[in-house]
This record gives structure tokens, C-alpha cells and sequence, in this order.
């Protein structure tokens, strides 16, 4: 069915491409020797002394794993990969894979920039990658259940209390429930750089309601379809299935008993800046798409309104955070939650992804206190290591960070998508010292960390091909047992220099390669 | 576990109600400029604003009830929720929310005509020129419907447009021949004279049944001959009897889908449509015409009402 689709979407243009592709002569052919690669299109790329995701560390042996499709991209002349790029970026539009951006007066749909070159994982790397997720991923369920029953790991005095019970994502009202197999965190989004040393390193947890995965597997399938023969026999492992995963999770997370749960996806609605995510996974999954105003809480059960009359729901990932989930019990402004659906849930009968009060284990100070997390409750040193992290509510990392100002990025604890991050290298006097009062005002609000040298990929620009810095953002599923998407989305800070990959600040994506 | 989401529903029926409204509107602009003129030639606008219950809300916003007042009213303005601009809008709203429901040809097309009827201002809407432009909002609406019937998955979506479609079909029906059929009554001294013809031939258009009224009454022309096309021939998609036989349809196709199989629909407003549909010109205008539209028009309300307490539970919508 795929294949014809694909078949009948075929323009003449692509026939073009194809033709120009044999008359590119040697193209297809394996590479001969280094003595060309002057005359390819990385001819005059440099990483600058960072760890390259095409090439490897600076200094060593370009990768085997990526040779042959650096050879195969060697060998593109640039007015091909332009063209193709343009072509990328002109489908994204007409399929409307856009999100949303919220200035002071309006909200603009734009396109997420999409570099047409791969980021590539060897299935080493990979290996490395997926055992370390699935590592956070179940000290962070384990930590979550801890926090909401007997708090064993603030008695051990390994976390400080404040730090979880002070925390304003912490919810009360989770006390003491159990959940099915202890599973809080369903879905989970961690963010990994890679340092100089080419080391993964773990940046940020997301925990809550992880968001971009949708751009994983549409990007896949915009590269296959502007690069068949880039990818063609290259042993790429899929993502396409992650629908599939994510609507098996979560009928592993319904409530006991349920034979064949009905799941449902709960989005704020059209005007959020996700929605085309929303329905994207409904879509993969093949779940109705609701909002609060389709759902009811009646005979104790959460029903979805339809056609056929009142409908039990067993399972909803929700897109909306804690505060609006339930007027009744959380924000009573809320209108774009349920009415009693946290009473249901309480008492078992309705399965929320992620649960409720999620938010205690993704806090960026809580970060900080990971390695010690994992060893607590799993007795094995973390596989993925975290940055170095100095802690403003620490007196020590409070010293640390006022007088090494000019060399950490200092962030907000509180804040997503890259807000109020002052980078110490880049920042004007006055912005450093704007910074310093804010973190003097309130330092529990506040982590620093060293400059990483996030690693960089080949990215196309205006000038050819350049070293752009990349992250990457691998998600985890849980239900009975975790499984990682093999690739992630990889985002790039297309701005020359910049270390911020966030869409809100000028970031694009890329495919992401996981090779068998 | 084929069920369907309510607002969907509702969405998918209410596009047809907002393109078919806005179709409508072009119609019957375009026709009141080109053939409702009296014998000065003068045309005049009023019966438009009584056809949608509008004199009040327009009285608050222009002063004449002139052309140029009228047409603006009813194309741009966008505080007025009957304006051509609103219906469009809210059809595309309503799309917006099924995207995924109907086919993309469906989304774009209407994407793109609610973009263009929102760009259209004051200079767009000249009267020397409005025939063209009502001509290019009828495309857009019966592009639309094309596309629709060409592309969506007939399911249960499908049967609530259908719903929609007839049910607003008839309400248009019904409101235009009760706003002229009165008014165009010959005195006893005009019978036969010109502009009663004219006049007779602009209702006829403004409910696109000209060529079909041409095609059964090829000599004659009176009022009951008109009406009676108009509100009774089964052949003539606008007409009373026609949109009942339709929405009977639609509805008994509605309750084959497997998920509504327990569903109990049966209002007592469908059997009373049907039987409305049944009679024929002489009892009308014995019973009296005014009140035979009026009801119609409530058996058309009270069926609206039921599919909303049926299907879309409004029971449950908060108050």
C-alpha cells in the first residue's frame, strides 16, 4: 500500500532527479581513495576542534560507520542536495507539519527547518544510548513511586526533602496510589549532548509531556523520499512503528482488569502549538483525538461523548499539563480539562500518561542528584552521565557559579524551551550582571553548568556545507518494560556558533540514523 | 470501537450548513442585482434582510437599505454571523477540527477559498461588478461539495453531512418562497403583467431552479405552478419534498453503521417532514401557505433538536 502511494506521488521532477543522478558520473560508485575527497562537497568542511557526528573526534580516524554515506554525500554536487533541500522544505509546507509560534501580538504557523543531512548513531553508540535511557527512564519511575509512598530515598537522606516536597510540581494528592506496574513516567523525552570526547551526556530529563517525536518519524520519511539512494541498502532501523509502541504502552498502564482498554489522546485543541503532534499520534495509534469538552465524568468512570452514546475511556495521554487536568482539583480557571477526572483516576478506574506529579523528577535541580538516584534505587553507577552541575541553592555552587559567571551557562530550574539561559561566554557584561542579581535574588531558582562542547554535524547553509551544533532527544516508552525509538529527534542550532538547538530560538531538525 | 466523536459530528455538519448558507447568500445576491428590479428598474433589497431575520442587526450597523449597504453586509462584514466572510469561516473552523477525517483535497480546497473570501475588502465588492464575483463564491462552494462527494469515506461522518446539507437545503427553500410568495401575489389588476413574470423568474433563480422549472412547465407561469415546483417536486434537489426524501436517507443510512445499532432515533419530526412532504399545492394554499412553511420550518428546528440530544449529547455540554 506504502509502496504505491509512494509510487503515485512521483512527480516529473523527481524523475528528473533521477536521470541526472546516472549521468553524475561515479556517483554510485564506493569511494577510491582519499585522494578525492578535496573535490567533494566536504572538501573545505572543518569541525573546528569539535567531536563531528559524520567524521568523529577531531584529530582521529574519520568513522567507519558513516564511510559509506559520507562517500555517497561526498560525491552529491551541491546544486543537487540545494535543490532536493528546497523540494524538503516546499512538502513540509503543503503537508502543514508546522508548529506554532506565539510572539507578543500573534501566533504565526511556521515550519520547523529541516537539514536534508543525516545525523548517523553506529549500532555501538546506539547500544550505549538505549541501555542508559531505559537506566534513567526506571530509577526516575522508581523515584517517582518512592516520592508519592514511603519516601525511603529522603529518610536515606540521599535527596533533600525540600528539594521534592517544596518542588511546585510535587502533588499531594498522589500519596499513597499505585499504579500499574509502578509506570509514572509512559512516555519520556531525555536530552543528550555529546561533549569533545564524543562522550553522551545526559542535559535534561523530560518527564512530563516530552513533545518533537512526531518530526522523527515525518522526517524519516521526507529524507526517503528526497534521498532513496542516499539511504537505499544502508541498514537504517525504523521509527515508523512508534504508534504502534506507544498505543501498546499504554494499554499495558489501563486500569487492571480492562481486557481491551479504549485510549484516547487529550490535546488542549487546535490552538496549541503542538496540535499538529496531536494529531499525529492519534493518527499513529488510531485513537480519537479529544478535547476536555468531549469527555464527562459519569457512573465514576471518565466517558467520551460520541455518536453512539456515552463511551468508557481507559486510557488517556494527555497532552495538557497537571494544572489543567481537573478544574475540580487543580486549576479552577481551567477550561480545557475534565471535571472529576482526577477522582476517577484516584480511585483506579481511568489511567492517565504520564501520571500526575510527574513534574518532581524533571526538575533541572533534581538533575543534578541523578547519578546518586540511579545507584540508590538500582545499585549500578549511571550509564550516561550528567554534566557537571553546580546547584544555587548549595552554598558551594552558589560561590562557585557568581565567580565563574563568565564561563557556565546558568539556567532557571523552572523554565523549558531554552528561556532565560544565559550562556557565560557569549553574554555582555551587562547581561551577566543582570543575571548575577537575579540569581542573588532567588538562588534556589538557579543551576549552572560548564560550556559543553555539544558535538557538531555536517548541515547544509547558504555557503555549502558547515559544522552546526546538534542535541538529541531519544524517547523512551514504558508500559510493562521500557523500549527506546531507535534514533530520536536530532536538533540543530542552525545559526552559526549557537549552542541553543530550542525551535522557539532558531533551531531546525534533522533525520537521525540509527544503523543495525 | 468504531465510534465516533460527537463534536466531530457536529463539525462535519455544520460545513455543510456554513458552505450551503454561503452558497446560497451569493445566489441570491447575485439574482436580487440582476432581476428583482421593479418597474423603474430600481431593485429592491429589503425581502433579503426578512429572509434572514436580519433588519435588526442590519439597522444597527448602516443607515439605507441600499445595495452597496446590503452587499457589504452580507459578503464582508465580519460582525455579521450570516456574512458570506463568517459562513466561510466557520465552515473551515469546523474542517479544521476533522482534518484528519476528511481527505486533503478537502482541507486544501477549503483552506484556500476561506483565504481568499477573507482577503476580498471594499474595492472586491463592486456592484458593476458583484454578478462575477457571487459567481466565483458559488464555484468555491460547489468546488467544495464536489470534492466532498468525490472523497469522503462514507461513513457515519458522511451521513451527518448529508444531514446537514438537506436539512439547511430546506431551510432555505422554505424561508425564500415565504418571504416572496406573498409579496409577489398579483393584485387583481397585475395579473399577467411583465414584472409579475420577472419577478416570478428571480425566486426561481434565486433557488436555482430555473432550467428545471423550464424543463416541466415550458408555457406557464403563476405563482402556483412556482411554488409548487419549488416547495413539492421530488425531481428538483432544493425542494421540500426532495430534501425530506434526503434527510429520511440520510438517517436510515446513518443507523446502518454497526456502532449505532442500538441507537433508538426515530422523531416524531421525521415522520412529520415526510408527511408535509406529501401534500401537494391546492391543500397548501387551502391550509395557508405562510403556515404550511412555518410548519416545515418547525419540524426542521425540532429534528435538529433530536440529533443533538441523540448524537451529540448535548445534554452533557456544560451550561
Amino acid at each position: 500500500m506504502t509502496f504505491c502511494y509512494d509510487r503515485a506521488k512521483r512527480s516529473p521532477q523527481d524523475w528528473r532527479q533521477q536521470t541526472a543522478k546516472t549521468t553524475d558520473s561515479g556517483y554510485e560508485r564506493p569511494q577510491q581513495g582519499m585522494n578525492q575527497a578535496s573535490s567533494d562537497i566536504f572538501g573545505d568542511y572543518d569541525p573546528n576542534g569539535y567531536f563531528c557526528e559524520m567524521f568523529g573526534a577531531p584529530g582521529a580516524e574519520p568513522l567507519t560507520a558513516t564511510e559509506l554515506i559520507r562517500s555517497r554525500l561526498g560525491r552529491m554536487r551541491s546544486t543537487t542536495l540545494k535543490r532536493r533541500a528546497k523540494a524538503t522544505d516546499r512538502e513540509l509546507f503543503n503537508l502543514g507539519i508546522t508548529f506554532t509560534v506565539y510572539s507578543e501580538r500573534d501566533a504565526i504557523d511556521r515550519v520547523l527547518p529541516f537539514d536534508v543531512i543525516p545525523r548517523v548513531i553506529s549500532a555501538d553508540d546506539w547500544s550505549t544510548v538505549e541501555a542508559g535511557c531505559i537506566q534513567r527512564v526506571t530509577a526516575i519511575n522508581r523515584f517517582i513511586e518512592d516520592v508519592y509512598h514511603e519516601r525511603k530515598i529522603i529518610r536515606d537522606g540521599i535527596v533533600p526533602a525540600d528539594l521534592v516536597l517544596g518542588n511546585a510540581n510535587y502533588r499531594s494528592e498522589m500519596q499513597g496510589m499505585d499504579l500499574p506496574h509502578g509506570t509514572y513516567v509512559a512516555i519520556a523525552g531525555i536530552d543528550l549532548v555529546r561533549d569533545t570526547d564524543g562522550r553522551f551526556k545526559v542535559l535534561e530529563d523530560n518527564a512530563r509531556t516530552p513533545s518533537g517525536v512526531s518530526y522523527v518519524v515525518e522526517n524519516r520519511h521526507l529524507m526517503l523520499r528526497a534521498f532513496p539512494d542516499l539511504a537505499d541498502r544502508i541498514g537504517i532501523r525504523q521509527v515508523s512503528n512508534y504508534g504502534m509502541k506507544l498505543r501498546q504502552a499504554l494499554a499495558e498502564i489501563a486500569p487492571a482488569g480492562v481486557e481491551q482498554p479504549r485510549i484516547v489522546l487529550l490535546s488542549p485543541g487546535v490552538f496549541n502549538s503542538a496540535y499538529f503532534e496531536h494529531v499525529f499520534l492519534a493518527r499513529e495509534m488510531g485513537v480519537p483525538l479529544v478535547e476536555g469538552r468531549d469527555l464527562v465524568v459519569e457512573d465514576g468512570f471518565v466517558q467520551m461523548k460520541t455518536t453512539s452514546g456515552l463511551k468508557r475511556v481507559d486510557v488517556i495521554y494527555r497532552r495538557i499539563d497537571d494544572d489543567f487536568l481537573d478544574p475540580a482539583q487543580f486549576n479552577p480557571e481551567s477550561m480545557l480539562g475534565v471535571k472529576g477526572i482526577f477522582e476517577v483516576y484516584a480511585n483506579g478506574r481511568v489511567a492517565l500518561a504520564n501520571a500526575v506529579g510527574t513534574g518532581v523528577a524533571d526538575d533541572k535541580a533534581l538533575y543534578a542528584y541523578m547519578p546518586r538516584i540511579i545507584r540508590y534505587y538500582l545499585a549500578e553507577d549511571a550509564i550516561l552521565d550528567n554534566v557537571e552541575t553546580h546547584l544555587c541553592r548549595e552554598p558551594e555552587g552558589l560561590a562557585y557559579t557568581l565567580d565563574h559567571m563568565e564561563e557556565l551557562v546558568v539556567k532557571p530550574v523552572g523554565e523549558s524551551g531554552g528561556y532565560g539561559v544565559v550562556v557565560g561566554p557569549r553574554a555582555s557584561k551587562a547581561e551577566i550582571e543582570e543575571a548575577r542579581k537575579r540569581i542573588e535574588a532567588r538562588p534556589e531558582n538557579y543551576i549552572s553548568q560548564p560550556v559543553v562542547g555539544l558535538s557538531v554535524c555536517p548541515t547544509l547553509v547558504d555557503g555549502g556545507i558547515e559544522p552546526r551544533h546538534v542535541d538529541l532527544r531519544p524517547y523512551i516508552l514504558t508500559g510493562k518494560e521500557s523500549w527506546v525509538l531507535p534514533g530520536g529527534l536530532t536538533r540543530v542550532a542552525l545559526r552559526k556558533g549557537s549552542l541553543v538547538v530550542n525551535s522557539s530560538q532558531g533551531g531546525g531538525t534533522k533525520d537521525t540514523w540509527v544503523l543495525e | 470501537m468504531n465510534s465516533l466523536l460527537s463534536r466531530f459530528a457536529e463539525n462535519s455538519l455544520w460545513i455543510a450548513r456554513y458552505i450551503e448558507r454561503a452558497e446560497n447568500l451569493a445566489r441570491i445576491l447575485d439574482v436580487n442585482e440582476t432581476f428583482a428590479r421593479d418597474e423603474q428598474g430600481a431593485s429592491n433589497w429589503l425581502p433579503i434582510l426578512q429572509l434572514h431575520q436580519d433588519e435588526k442587526r442590519f439597522a444597527g450597523r448602516y443607515r439605507t437599505v441600499d445595495a452597496a449597504n446590503v452587499v457589504r453586509f452580507y459578503i464582508l462584514d465580519d460582525q455579521n454571523p450570516n456574512s458570506i466572510s463568517c459562513c466561510v469561516r466557520a465552515a473551515r473552523e469546523n474542517a479544521r477540527s476533522i482534518r484528519h477525517l476528511i481527505s486533503l483535497e478537502t482541507w486544501t480546497q477549503l483552506n484556500v477559498f476561506y483565504n481568499w473570501v477573507a482577503s476580498l475588502n471594499r474595492r472586491h465588492v463592486n456592484l458593476n461588478d458583484l454578478s462575477r464575483l457571487c459567481a466565483r463564491i458559488k464555484e468555491g462552494c460547489q468546488l467544495h461539495y464536489g470534492i466532498v462527494n468525490g472523497t469522503l469515506y462514507r461513513d457515519q461522518i458522511w451521513s451527518f453531512y448529508r444531514l446537514g446539507t438537506f436539512i439547511e437545503l430546506c431551510d432555505q427553500t422554505t424561508r425564500l418562497v415565504d418571504i416572496k410568495y406573498h409579496s409577489l401575489l398579483p393584485q387583481h389588476e397585475d395579473v399577467g403583467k411583465p414584472i409579475d413574470v420577472a419577478q416570478w423568474n428571480a425566486v426561481l433563480r434565486s433557488a436555482s431552479a430555473y432550467h428545471g422549472y423550464r424543463r416541466v412547465y415550458p408555457h406557464e407561469m403563476t405563482p402556483r405552478t412556482v411554488a409548487s415546483f419549488i416547495l413539492l417536486d421530488l425531481r428538483f434537489p432544493r425542494s421540500v419534498t426532495h430534501c425530506a426524501w434526503q434527510i429520511g436517507h440520510a438517517v436510515e443510512g446513518l443507523l446502518q453503521n454497526a456502532d449505532l445499532e442500538r441507537v433508538n432515533f426515530a422523531p416524531a419530526a421525521l415522520d412529520g417532514l415526510s408527511e408535509l412532504a406529501a401534500w401537494d399545492i391546492e391543500r397548501i394554499i387551502g391550509f395557508g401557505m405562510h403556515e404550511y412553511l412555518d410548519q416545515v420550518q418547525l419540524r426542521l428546528i425540532e429534528l435538529s433538536e433530536a440529533i443533538d440530544e441523540t448524537f451529540f449529547l448535548s445534554r452533557y455540554s456544560a451550561a
